[in-house]
């Protein structure tokens, strides 16, 4: 149990390099349901620095994604203070500071491609001009220029992905919440996916936070790995993952990719452990 | 290639279509058959002669006012009237069928409009959705029948007759399916499409006009189906009580009067045709509609 009793600290002294974008503390959510209330968030106190990629990993019912949507404000935390861009997380929305990217592409079906992307820019008021530069600019980013007129139907369920990360970042926000925006893909896409977004990710140096329920897939992207555990949602414990900035996929082969990755599954397991 | 298509079309949609046409024919010959014998045999018992099969079979199919008309006495009927007479005769069918087609149309379109306004007033507010709905169910279970000569009366002694009380009466009928149809298609977007809306902390107004609307599309072609047909039928009871002065109503009420078979059957006829056309003027409006939207072919 050593490892669960350093966790915390791990959690609270890490010493960020750049300012903080996301910080929470305290964070408490409790849902009120018909039978019982749920604690799907409780005392969760962490802190995102600019341009990092951190992932939120555990099991189902650990509050990954929960607290990815308190971030979006999407839910609204019942205790605790959270803070994105040092606004309120609806201040941050209104200024959209982020983009949003779901377990399914969420592709509007009557829209095509280029339409689909450019919806936001649509609801931003965004003349069409712009919105068309923008279009090309991150269909070309995401791999998919020439697919701007086709519709969501007639791609593959990796390049609809693509699209609907084309249509977070045509927002150009600082920051992109993504909620396990590979789980429904297949493993060769979603690698050839995963190696996409890293590139994308080093690009744009722009904050990710990433929810997965995939260790190697945390582990490839991230440069921190918050782990998470169920009843009540909270965090175990937060793994540094300093592979470098350059992640070829067979890095996964390496001793100190499966060090982390070790790390990770122990993490789990011991968040897990008074389950059974 | 195309000529193939053509053929598979034909084959595939055409085909059964006739099959059920010619079904329907063999049940009308044979019932006219039955039902009209018995004025057949009664007559030739009056006269004292002897009716043999065939030639009761040929009385039954050529009597002046039959039970039942023989499906070429209502198609003769329905050629003199339709395209025999000058269209602008108060005997022509045309005529009256244009005056319950406008009728219809007015009160389809004011129907279609006021089921989406209440439709969109439904699902943006809990208030209207409580206190409406069970309004709008409780309109439908009074008879039509009875309450369309009070809105003609009520009408009429505004000094208001004509077109707009038929129309009233069509909208009426109509607004009830769209409404209905439209809650349904306006609630239909999933949670992540409303919640993809939030992160871009769209106004209410654009996410009815970007998500619930083109959402909405399939539920609305659905509803303005029933809709228009049930306006056609608003229109031909909107007219029964005016005192038979135009519109296929008044054909039929005016053909009842005086025993005529014959032109009740064609006008009722006439009418199913209407609706049939109106019903696919929409189906092909929805085709167009859901292949701009990107359907599947």
């Amino acid at each position: 149990m050593t490892v669960l009793e350093a966790s915390p600290a791990i959690g609270t002294e890490v010493q960020l390099s750049s300012e903080p974008v996301i910080e929470t503390r305290n964070l408490d959510l409790v849902f009120q349901t018909a039978d019982a209330p749920v604690h799907a968030l409780s005392d969760i106190d962490l802190t995102i620095g600019k341009g990092e990629f951190v992932s939120l990993i555990g099991p189902s019912g650990c509050g990954k994604t929960t607290l990815l949507r308190v971030i979006a404000d999407l839910e609204q935390p019942t205790g605790g203070t959270i803070s994105v861009n040092g606004m309120t997380p609806h201040e941050a929305r209104e200024n959209r500071a982020y983009g949003y990217v779901f377990q399914h592409s969420a592709l509007f079906p009557w829209r095509t491609i280029a339409k689909n992307i450019a919806l936001p820019l649509e609801v931003m008021g965004i003349d069409k001009a712009e919105r068309d530069r923008r279009v090309e600019e991150n269909l070309a980013l995401v791999d998919l220029k020439g697919f701007g007129r086709k519709f969501p139907w007639q791609l593959s369920g990796g390049m609809q992905q693509r699209a609907s990360i084309a249509r977070a970042l045509a927002v150009q926000p600082d920051m992109l919440l993504m909620d396990e925006p590979f789980g429904a893909l297949d493993e060769i896409v979603r690698d050839h996916l995963n190696e996409q977004l890293l590139k994308l990710w080093a690009r744009t140096k722009k904050t990710v936070v990433f929810v997965t329920h995939s260790i190697p897939e945390a582990v490839f992207l991230s440069t921190r790995i918050v782990v998470m555990s169920p009843r009540p949602g909270r965090i175990h414990e937060i793994i540094d993952c300093d592979l470098g900035e350059d992640r070829p996929l067979d890095i996964r082969e390496t001793p100190e990719f499966l060090a982390i990755a070790q790390r990770v599954r122990d993490g789990l397991r011991a968040g897990h452990a008074y389950d059974e | 290639m195309r000529l193939g298509a053509f053929v598979t079309l034909l084959r595939v949609r055409a085909l059964p279509v006739i099959a059920v046409l010619l079904g329907i024919l063999v049940l009308w010959y044979l019932g006219a058959v039955w039902l009209n014998a018995a004025f057949a045999y009664d007559a030739a018992a009056r006269s004292g002669t002897e009716l043999s099969f065939s030639e009761m079979i040929a009385q039954t199919m050529s009597q002046k006012r039959p039970v039942l008309p023989a499906p070429h006495q209502v198609a003769a009927e329905m050629w003199k009237t339709i395209v025999e007479i000058a269209p602008t005769s108060k005997r022509s069918l045309l005529y009256h069928s244009g005056i319950t087609l406008s009728s219809t149309l007015l009160g389809f379109v004011l129907g279609t409009a006021l089921g989406i306004a209440l439709a969109i007033g439904i699902v943006h507010s809990r208030v209207l959705d409580r206190s409406l709905m069970p309004w709008i169910i409780t309109s439908q279970t009074i008879p039509i029948l009875a309450i369309a000569p009070m809105i003609i009366v009520i009408f009429a002694s505004q000094g208001i007759t004509g077109l707009l009380p038929k129309a009233f009466i069509s909208m009426y009928l109509s607004f009830f399916p769209v409404a209905v149809g439209m809650v349904k298609g306006l609630r239909s977007p999933d949670a992540m499409h409303l919640d993809l809306m939030r992160t871009y902390s769209s106004s209410k107004l654009q996410t009815l006009l970007k998500l619930r609307l083109p959402a909405a599309m399939p539920f609305l072609f659905a509803s303005m189906k029933v809709g228009v047909a049930i306006s056609l039928v608003g229109a031909i009871i909107g007219e029964l009580p005016t005192g038979a002065v135009a519109g296929l109503g008044a054909r039929l009420l005016a053909g009842s009067y005086y025993g005529q078979t014959v032109q009740i059957w064609s006008a009722l006829m006439t009418a199913a045709i209407l609706a049939a056309v109106l019903v696919i003027l929409i189906d092909i409006a929805s085709r167009a509609v859901t292949a701009r939207m990107g359907a599947r072919p």
